[in-house]
């Protein structure tokens, strides 16, 4: 069976971006820590930054819910700024503080923000500094998650890149699966692996510090994410090479990706299908039940995490949806073109923001689904469209077989609550 | 620097954004980095609103900050004045675009725009949410109202009222009817529902009535001493406060006042004899200043409540929470760290928070019930159905709110009689809530109180003798943590290294009320 056909009327890697640039409503990278702290059971994010900051952590994904939770920010304050007190000093106070409360802590990231940034602290020399003092014990790292750098899921890319030139050399031929994913959807990804025979398997990043992820000439790596493009290019630096493939969402997203690396490491076709035939099968029907409502649908992506173009293309082959527009912060093409080159030609594939013409267009386009972040959801909804609010994407397990289903539920849900709502006189 | 994990406000443009976005026909261009947007999601998600904060964004980038991040600003405002047609726009910087110093009010005056610009000066790294607000809603006041005559007969306008209040909705509307029932007419609601033509007419009122002081009150006091227009200091939260509210009325506008209370139901739901059990639960209470003001009363004094501890998270409000809490013979515990607070509230170990939400998740993790009364809100704050503080509806309201945590006072008897039983078993939590299915009771655990005291503090602690330890866990679980505590209390104070039975009933007889 080939997974692989091209639609006929050719992809969309070739197509025309629009690239816009003006306000975006998108989060900063520092959202990235809200999934990050919960996947890094032993690392603390320490944002440098405003009051700001901590409120958009707090609003992001209410995630108030965690009692004391590994992430906090150093607010800066007036005597910050006037030069009064030396920002470095004051940073190592509110660490050496930190680190005696929690015993737990093994790995500090210092996380940049947009003040911090225009301001200039050097929190690369601080990471330096701090690593010194409080090894062997806490490794510290620093990362921008700043908004004038990042948008919403490349805090995790700029976290993982932070992380790849400390990791440990190897020479032997090794798999490297790089993305945080949910535990249940990592653990279903190695079984399915293992069971094709693959087993020299390392992640990134790991669950804990002490797990022994290496990076080398002989490694090879597939990413889980869409939205990577920094943490790619350092793992080639260090010589690794990416197995580029669709990215593991639906079905067919999850055969592929799959395949590449079963190719990689020469397992047969035999084997593959045994592995896979089976999950597969599982897969299809749970697509076709949830997609049922979505057959024959237009969508219309507002760029909010990178998993756009991946999205639109299991939206579209294998939910039978038509799409509008897929926007995308940053079209990325040796992550994003094994799956553009799946995605029926047809729909405006556009890059940045400006959110009051992409508006426009969504109002004249009017699709029937419209993907978008929570600014825009109720808005939206209120004149008249239905929405699916992006930001559930990157926090559902969604991911491989076992899950495509669910992501189609994801989209499927609003359609179906939109028709089961009767509210008029029945008379 | 200060290390900050959950914060009561957000910085000060959030609160000028909660200003504009509660009003009509006035636009807000914010010179910001991309996620600043962020907060679009508070009013849209938490609060439902159906259309988006009328905020432009300029968007900058780390590749525009060597360029010119000031043509970015005019662009966006030339495009935000064109596409929304305000009548008026507020221009302001957030934290990182205040370091950059690009003078967004000086930009837009010279950009001769027909409309009036108020620019404004929110300092991010030194002043808050509430305080950006009060700012906010002053500056737009003071540079639309317009000089008038009052109105033939008497009006008065309700200041301060913004997105994300808490009830703010509500409560104009209940406010609303009590002036009306008292023969005075509201002028203008602002900023709440108020568009720039509104903000003009303020002074037509005979005088103000502040309903939200950390909202208002800078605009309050300058429509004092610039037109002349007094305004009320009471707020009338709660069944005693609303009645002084009323006597405030009639003494600024000479008006006899009489108001209908023929649907305040507060008073008699409260001295009826189910209401029996509320009588001295110890509560603990937090929040802005106003609401908690207004709710120490009501606890005292229409609740029967006893109140072992206030505070507030706006520091503007230290002086009244202060001189309240010496009133009560309580310490007040002004704080914008929730550490400080959670520390404050298991020292006291109250029956009851009346909080917010982040007193709700101190609650929930303490095994403390919690009432919510005022901001910082979450989406259950916004209910679909009506539901005001203030006035006399307000305070049917209010005492609902407050024994909906409670377990019901029969069932606390149940639960105190037939404590081991399947279904009126203790760690089910109140009836109505919906908790855990009912188990059977399990064997004893194998730790101790004592050694499970010993692994939280690793200080030394006292023994609990085995006895005792029995006779606390047939304590139901609602005045458990009070019982341990107090026996410890009484135990210390007699220089007792061991709780025995004896121990237990004596401190019992000794804390009897």
């Amino acid at each position: 069976m080939n997974d692989l056909t091209p639609p006929a009327n050719g992809g969309c890697r070739s197509a025309p971006v629009l690239k816009e640039r003006g306000q975006r409503e998108v989060f900063c990278g520092l959202t990235g820590i809200i999934w990050l702290h919960r996947k890094m059971q032993d690392a603390f994010f320490l944002v440098v930054g405003s009051r700001t900051c901590a409120h958009l952590l707090q609003s992001a994904a209410g995630v108030m819910i965690f009692a004391e939770p590994r992430f906090g920010t150093a607010i800066l304050e007036e005597t910050d700024l006037a030069g009064m007190a030396d920002a470095h000093t004051e940073l190592d106070r509110e660490v050496a503080r930190l680190l005696s409360r929690r015993p737990d802590i093994r790995q500090l990231f210092l996380v940049g923000s947009c003040p911090s940034e225009v301001i200039k602290i050097d929190l690369a020399r601080a990471a330096e500094r701090l690593s010194q003092v409080h090894a062997p014990h806490v490794r510290v790292l620093n990362y921008s998650g700043s908004g004038i750098e990042t948008t919403f899921t490349q805090g995790e890319d700029a976290c993982l890149a932070s992380m790849v030139p400390v990791l440990k050399d190897t020479t032997a031929r090794e798999l490297l699966l790089v993305g945080a994913l949910p535990d249940v959807v990592e653990d279903q990804m190695l079984s399915l692996l293992s069971d094709m025979g693959i087993d020299n398997i390392r992640l990134l990043p790991a669950r804990r510090i002490d797990d022994t992820t290496a990076v080398g000439p002989g490694t090879v790596f597939a990413l889980t994410q869409p939205f990577l493009g920094d943490t790619h290019a350092a793992l080639e630096r260090r010589g690794a090479r990416h197995i580029a493939a669709p990215f593991p969402f639906g079905e067919e997203g999850t055969t592929a990706w799959l395949r590449a690396i079963a190719t990689e490491f020469g397992v047969s076709e035999d084997v593959f299908d045994r592995v896979t035939a089976a999950p597969r099968a599982r897969a299809r029907k749970a697509i076709a039940q949830a997609a049922e409502v979505l057959r024959g649908k237009s969508v219309f992506f507002f760029p909010d995490s990178q998993l756009e173009v991946p999205l639109a293309r299991f939206l579209t082959r294998e939910c039978g949806m038509t799409a509008i527009e897929v926007g995308s912060p940053y079209i990325h093409d040796a992550l994003h073109g094994p799956d553009l080159d799946l995605l029926p030609a047809g729909p405006q594939i556009s890059e940045g923001q400006d959110v009051d013409l992409q508006l426009d267009r969504a109002r004249a386009a009017r699709p029937d689904l419209t993907v978008c972040g929570l600014g825009l959801a109720n808005p939206l909804e209120a004149e008249g469209l239905t929405t699916k609010w992006a930001i559930e994407l990157v926090f559902t397990p969604v991911h491989f077989y076992e899950q495509a289903g669910d992501l189609a539920g994801l989209f499927s849900r609003p359609v179906r609550r939109k028709s089961l709502l009767q509210m008029d006189a029945q008379a | 620097m200060k290390l900050t994990v959950w914060t009561y406000e957000g910085p000060p443009h959030v609160g000028a954004m909660r200003v504009a976005t509660c009003m009509k026909g006035l636009h807000y261009v914010l010179h910001a980095p991309q996620g600043d947007t962020y907060a679009d999601l508070l009013f849209t998600m938490i609060e439902r609103r159906n259309h988006r904060p009328p905020v432009t964004y300029t968007t900058f980038q780390a590749r525009d900050l060597g360029s010119d991040t000031a043509t970015l600003f005019k662009t966006a405002c030339h495009d935000a004045v064109d596409r929304f047609a305000p009548e008026a726009i507020i221009v302001g910087a957030s934290c990182t675009a205040e370091l950059i110093q690009d003078d967004p009010a000086g930009l837009a005056e010279t950009m001769g725009l027909d409309i009036p610009v108020i620019p404004l000066e929110l300092p991010s790294y030194s002043r808050k949410e509430n305080f950006g607000a009060d700012e906010t809603f002053y500056q737009i006041v003071r540079t639309l109202a317009a000089p008038q005559d009052r109105t033939a007969h008497v009006t008065c306008n309700i200041l301060g009222p913004t997105a994300l209040g808490f009830r703010a909705r509500d409560d104009i509307e209940e406010l609303t009817g009590l002036l009306f029932d008292l023969g005075i007419t509201v002028n203008v609601v602002a900023p709440f529902g108020a568009t720039p033509a509104d903000i003009a007419n303020l002074p037509a009122a005979h005088f103000n009535v502040l309903l939200c002081p950390e909202t208002g009150e800078a605009a309050a006091r300058w429509l004092e001493k610039a037109h002349n227009q007094p305004f009320t200091k009471i707020v009338p939260i709660g069944v005693g406060a609303t009645r002084d509210f009323i006597a405030e009325v009639a003494a600024i506008t000479g008006l006899p006042c009489q108001p209908d209370e023929s649907r305040l139901r507060m008073p008699w739901w409260s001295r009826s004899v189910d209401s029996t059990y509320l009588t001295g639960k110890r509560v603990f209470i937090f929040g802005d200043g106003t609401h908690v003001v207004a709710h120490a009363r009501i606890a005292r004094d229409e609740m029967g409540f006893e109140v072992v501890g206030i505070g507030c998270y706006n520091r503007e409000m230290a002086r009244p929470i202060r001189a309240l809490a010496k009133d009560f013979g309580i310490a007040a515990l002004i704080t914008d760290d929730y550490l400080e607070v959670e520390a404050a509230i298991e020292a006291l170990s109250p029956e009851m928070i009346l909080g917010t939400q982040m007193e709700r998740h101190i609650g929930k993790r303490l095994g403390i019930p919690c009432a919510v009364i005022s901001a910082p809100v979450h989406v259950q704050d916004f209910p679909a159905r009506y539901s005001p503080q203030v006035g006399f509806e307000g305070a049917n309201v209010i005492f609902d709110t407050l024994i909906h945590p409670l377990v019901m006072g029969l069932e606390e008897h149940l639960l105190t009689m037939f404590r081991d039983d399947f279904e009126f078993h203790d760690e089910n939590g109140p009836s109505h809530h919906g908790g855990p299915a009912p188990r059977p009771p399990q064997a004893d655990s194998t730790r101790s109180i004592s050694d499970q005291k010993k692994q939280e503090t690793g200080a030394d602690i006292m023994v609990w003798l085995a006895d005792a330890e029995r006779e606390l866990k047939k304590i139901p679980f609602f005045v458990r943590g009070k019982a341990r505590r107090n026996t410890e209390t009484f135990a210390a104070q007699k220089g007792l290294a061991e709780i025995s039975l004896e121990t237990l009933y004596e401190a019992k007889a000794h804390y009897a009320r």
